[in-house]
């Protein structure tokens, strides 16, 4: 801590990089199959700060309905491997469940890819 | 609300997850119009999410001045299409500086393909993405984005300046036309399954 009259400018500060604060210095999620498209959603999305932290509890808020780890990441407005680390403390938690999408563990099928083809010609 | 009205949350009405994602890449030179187009097609306001990047890729970052800098961020912006409630596709603009090449490793990681927009005044800066998606053996597609309508070259002329496969199909598009990136969606899938059909089956992107 600073004693009295001293004062912390960032420089003095040392390499700290914030974000990692709220994963408390862990820069890796445990669970390496969450990607990009990883969908996610709250089993209990209105769980209190008080019973989680409060970046914890606004994932669990965000996601109230399925997202992408993307989305999720763009709406708490946090860096995508912060992200990470919180969802996957959440899942182990057992406040999350989630999906892998296509890619990350098999890969798509021809059935697949004719949906998402015509998917694109019915836009 | 999935589970608020009740006493026991976990107990009562458990979300699940129905749909499965699949995403492609949109890819090519800074300022050439990526972002613009996932604009124009995408159902969502393209939503922006941030990497950080570690101290030591800071070490090629011209940033004279601010060595202490520990950290700094690469930005990706993405939009979505909901294909059909089990379906979602995302779209990924890839970031356009190549010093952000270990973004792209997780970028592709299962992408079903990728378009690269080229811009004729300089066709170089999507030679980077087009050797990256080949030693991937990600299909991808070349959109030739027409700049206000400005056609400086013919497509075989192109072609033959990015030196590709024949079998690659290069488009004239409009990155700003709904339509127009519609058809080069549609010219890619066909591609992708095109390129699955000839090999054993589906080729999965490969990561590393």
């Amino acid at each position: 801590m600073a004693s009295r009259g001293e004062v912390w400018f960032d420089d003095a500060a040392g390499p700290l990089v914030r974000p990692y604060a709220l994963t408390r210095g862990r820069t890796k999620a445990r669970r390496h199959d969450l990607d990009l498209v990883t969908l996610v959603v709250s089993l209990q999305p209105e769980v209190h700060g008080k019973i989680v932290e409060p970046e914890y509890a606004g994932v669990l808020w965000i996601c109230e309905h399925p997202l992408s780890v993307a989305e999720v990441a763009a709406k708490v407005d946090l860096p995508l491997c912060v992200v990470k680390v919180i969802l996957s403390d959440l899942i182990e938690r057992h406040y999350v469940i989630y999906r892998t999408g296509w890619g990350s563990v098999s890969s798509p099928d021809m059935d697949t890819m004719q949906k998402v083809l015509d998917g694109i010609r019915k836009l | 609300m999935v589970s608020a009205s009740s006493d026991n949350p976990v107990e009562s009405v458990r979300p699940v997850i129905d749909a499965v994602a699949v995403k492609v890449l949109i890819s090519g030179g800074f300022g050439v119009g990526k972002t613009t187009m996932v604009t124009s097609v995408s159902e969502i306001v393209p939503l922006r999410t941030e990497e950080l990047i570690s101290e030591l890729s800071t070490n090629i970052d011209d940033v004279s001045g601010v060595e202490a800098k520990t950290s700094t961020t690469v930005a990706m912006d993405f939009g979505r299409i909901t294909v059909s409630p089990e379906l979602i596709l995302y779209l990924f603009g890839t970031p356009g500086q190549d010093r952000f090449w270990f973004m792209w490793d997780e970028l592709s990681r299962g992408a079903l393909g990728a378009i690269v927009l080229a811009d004729t005044r300089r066709l170089d800066t999507c030679f980077a993405a087009i050797d990256f998606f080949e030693r991937r053996r990600i299909p991808f597609v070349i959109g030739v984005n027409c700049f206000g309508g400005v056609q400086r070259y013919d497509v075989a002329e192109i072609r033959d300046a990015l030196d590709i496969d024949p079998f690659i199909p290069v488009r004239l598009c409009d990155a700003r036309e709904r339509e127009s990136n519609k058809k080069l969606l549609v010219t890619l899938m066909e591609h992708v399954m095109a390129a699955s059909r000839l090999s054993a089956g589906p080729v999965p992107a490969q990561g590393y």
